[in-house]
């Protein structure tokens, strides 16, 4: 599926749950915790689908998340991004471990990257890191070019094993369900994904 | 009066420890102004840009013991830029040039470097205690001054701080030579300690009654300290990961047996939960527990380790210990006064396990209960006004519910008369902080009930302007106010002015003041400092009076603008 498709599928989406009703205005915020394109948006909270736009694979390809994970994560994406609340002392990460660290593969990256999963404290900031790091990685292949032109859209689904040793797709359970769980990441093709029935029917999860 | 010599006044005046009624003395009349600034050993200074040290030494100079307070409490939770100020060397320096035998330093949400705490331990021969909590700025380096050059040396506690940690060696810099320490935590060091000189420390420290360790001490070292201090009071575990079959297992058991006399107990910053057992003969005699760095206890195990401790009175916990968990704490903590409920997960998709369930059983069934700290998923004004009912004894009632506008789940009301039945019954309540849905009626309600109140937490509440006056009208004793997210603007601020030189400080963030608004303050009232915390630098180029600003922090002072103010600060 070309990225043209994909992204009007989300957009179509997007107006048909009508996020406008689950945004909560906040007055003059400093800026949100967490952007991933450097900006703040004042007045109101952003919905997950701006927020989260990764870029991965060659030539700055969109990749766009599977829709569950748009689903399930929404709700905690919107407690992540006023800064300073809860009022919980940033020193005291109470239910934190030292630290968690994965290896994350990407399909067709020639090697693999190892991330820290205790720093951040949603699936949004995990997604936007991993864009940072590997759309570095596809910066570097075109040596002298720091514009990165706009081509067919590769997509990649996020997955993770699991300790049961089973292949996941992130976003599904809590977070810190999944930091606790999560033994190593890899950001599969679609291609591959496609047999599997994931990216087709929008999974909404019981729990939102 | 005039009749008593002036020793007599002094002695006394000896038995008149609070720090208020030491004030109220010094206002009497010159004589006594007099002799009470001569024999004044304990100072506290709430707001460190409130006085400057040369004021504090010229009226004290028998200062043994000196308290400050630095950054705004909003700094806990990332409002305040790192580098705002509250540092501590001006401090140090000045005292350590004065003839001021300074004994004891105190510092809370300060900037504290390394050649502050060099400069500390070189400077006076009687030093015996450093206490610092939220800190920042200081290494390892710094400790191993203190360690190495402070000989009488009795109480090093460090709370909360942010340490670079240069691994280890510090521990070693204790001279053989001293052995008078009584208190030692360095809990919140994420490095390697030298064991060995850990252990040879406090084997040489008769006197230690509270010992708090780091994540990096093992429990076969926790053992081996616990041989050597069996007369410890306050007791931090740092490591409690061990094989319930083994050698180590079983000799801490018999360490355990020996130490009768612990009351405090903590940490526990990695922790095995199937091993709790060798320590369940300490919970009986428990006052104070605090499992909030344990998310590894919970369910059942946990359940079944507070049904040990009968006696406890201060409770710190997570919120992972649930409704149920909180259950059994009432029907086994009926000496409770203090219960603070951490978010385990407090970025997370609604998992807390804690709702209002949990807080009307605990109320039930402490009667004592009077300071609250609860995290939770939602609240209902039925269980508030239950709370109230149960509990009318509260100084300290804070509550945040994780979602900040959540009203009534039950009623889909906003949180107003339940708020309003804590102050109304609760009398003597110093401290509330709110959450959840708010509009100007609760706001209405501590202003007629909450007279004792002397720290307001406000944040994404009220609907005008009314709120803010009916707290700055009604509530006399208000010290601190802070709040942010709200419809307050420059109507409320302006109202009373002179009523903030009755208060230590106000904060304002994100809410509808104006620079306008806070350039009329700043004019009006030349005791306070109004600042104006512009990080992203929007006031540079614009500095438009109807702008609105975005974090505003205003304090009274005796000695004007401060100097060390960072470029993005503006004091107007």
């Amino acid at each position: 599926m070309s990225s043209e498709n994909g992204k009007r599928l989300l957009e179509t989406d997007a107006g048909g749950l009508n996020f406008e009703a689950t945004e909560l205005t906040l007055g003059l915020p400093g800026e949100p915790r967490v952007t991933s394109d450097g900006g703040a948006k004042l007045g109101s909270k952003r919905g997950f689908s701006e927020t989260v736009d990764l870029k991965l694979g060659d030539n700055n390809q969109e990749v766009k998340l599977g829709h569950s994970l748009q689903e399930a994560a929404k709700s905690p994406v919107s407690k992540t991004q006023v800064v300073g609340w809860p009022p919980v002392r940033g020193f005291a990460r109470r239910g934190k471990k030292s630290c968690k660290y994965v290896k994350v593969a990407v399909d067709g990256a020639p090697y693999l990257r190892k991330v820290d999963l205790e720093i951040y404290n949603s699936y949004q900031q995990l997604l936007t890191s991993l864009e940072d790091m590997f759309s570095c990685f596809t910066i570097r292949n075109y040596l002298n070019e720091k514009k990165i032109d706009q081509v067919n859209g590769i997509e990649y689904m996020p997955t993770y094993e699991d300790k049961d040793g089973d292949w996941m797709l992130v976003g599904d359970v809590p977070w810190q369900m999944f930091v606790e769980s999560c033994k190593r990441l890899r950001l599969m093709k679609s291609s591959e994904a496609v047999g599997l029935g994931l990216k087709t029917a929008p999974k909404y999860s019981s729990t939102n | 009066m005039n009749y008593f010599p002036d020793e007599v006044l002094e002695h006394v005046f000896d038995f008149i420890t609070s720090h208020k009624d030491r004030n109220s003395v010094s206002l009497v009349c010159k004589s006594w102004y007099k002799i009470e600034r001569c024999s004044r050993q304990r100072v506290f200074i709430g707001n460190c840009y409130s006085i400057s040290p040369e004021r504090l030494i010229a009226r004290f100079p028998g200062l043994k013991s000196l308290t400050l307070k630095g950054k705004p409490h909003f700094a806990d939770f990332n409002l305040v830029p790192h580098d705002w100020g509250g540092f501590v060397y001006p401090w140090i320096k000045a005292l350590a040039k004065s003839r001021i035998g300074l004994e004891e330093l105190r510092l809370k949400r300060m900037v504290v470097s390394d050649e502050s705490l060099e400069l500390l331990s070189k400077s006076f021969v009687n030093f015996k205690s450093l206490v610092l909590v939220s800190c920042e700025g200081f290494t390892t380096d710094g400790l191993a001054a203190i360690a190495a050059n402070c000989r009488f040396l009795r109480e090093l506690d460090l709370q909360e701080n942010e340490v670079d940690d240069h691994r280890g060696h510090w521990l070693s810099c204790f001279p053989e030579s001293c052995t008078s320490l009584i208190s030692l935590n360095f809990a919140c060091l994420r490095g390697e300690v030298n064991l060995g000189a850990l252990e040879r420390l406090v084997s040489r420290s008769p006197n230690l009654k509270s010992l708090r360790l780091n994540r990096a001490v093992p429990l076969d070292t926790l053992q081996k300290l616990l041989m050597r201090a069996p007369q410890l009071v306050d007791l931090g575990i740092g490591s409690y990961v061990h094989d319930p079959f083994s050698e180590v297992y079983n000799k801490l058991k018999i360490a355990i047996q020996r130490c009768k006399s612990i009351r405090s107990l903590s940490g526990f910053l990695e922790v095995a939960p199937h091993c709790m057992s060798a320590i369940y003969p300490i919970f009986g005699n428990l006052t104070f527990l605090n499992l909030s760095y344990a998310p590894g206890l919970h369910g059942n195990k946990l359940m079944k380790l507070i049904q040990h401790c009968r006696k406890l009175q201060r409770l710190w916990i997570l919120d992972c210990i649930g409704d149920k968990g909180l259950g059994v704490v009432a029907l086994t903590c009926k000496e409770l006064q203090e219960l603070r409920v951490f978010p385990s997960d407090p970025f997370g998709a609604g998992n807390a396990a804690v709702t209002e369930e949990g807080l009307v059983l605990v109320s039930a069934g402490c009667p004592k209960l009077n300071s609250l700290l609860y995290f939770c998923q939602q609240m209902t004004n039925a269980a508030l006004i239950t709370v109230a009912k149960n509990c009318p004894n509260f100084i300290r009632f804070r509550l945040c519910i994780l979602d900040p506008i959540k009203p009534d789940p039950v009623t889909n009301q906003p949180l107003d008369e339940g708020f309003g039945a804590i102050v109304q019954s609760c009398k003597g309540l110093k401290r509330l902080s709110l959450s959840g849905l708010l509009t100007d009626q609760v706001f209405l309600y501590i202003g007629m009930y909450a007279e004792q109140l002397e720290m307001l937490s406000i944040a994404f509440a009220a609907d005008s302007d009314k709120g803010m006056l009916y707290v700055l009208n009604g509530c006399k004793k208000l010290r601190k106010l802070e709040i942010r997210d709200c419809p307050f603007g420059d109507a409320a601020l302006l109202e009373d002015v002179g009523k903030y030189e009755t208060m230590r400080s106000l904060w304002m963030s994100s809410c509808e003041v104006t620079l306008g608004g806070c350039k009329s303050v700043a004019e009006k009232m030349p005791s306070l400092n109004v600042e104006i915390i512009d990080e992203c630098e929007q006031m540079e180029f614009n500095l438009d009076d109807k702008q609105k600003v975005d974090k505003m922090y205003l304090y009274r002072t005796l000695v004007g603008h401060r100097k060390d103010a960072p470029e993005y600060v503006l004091i107007l």
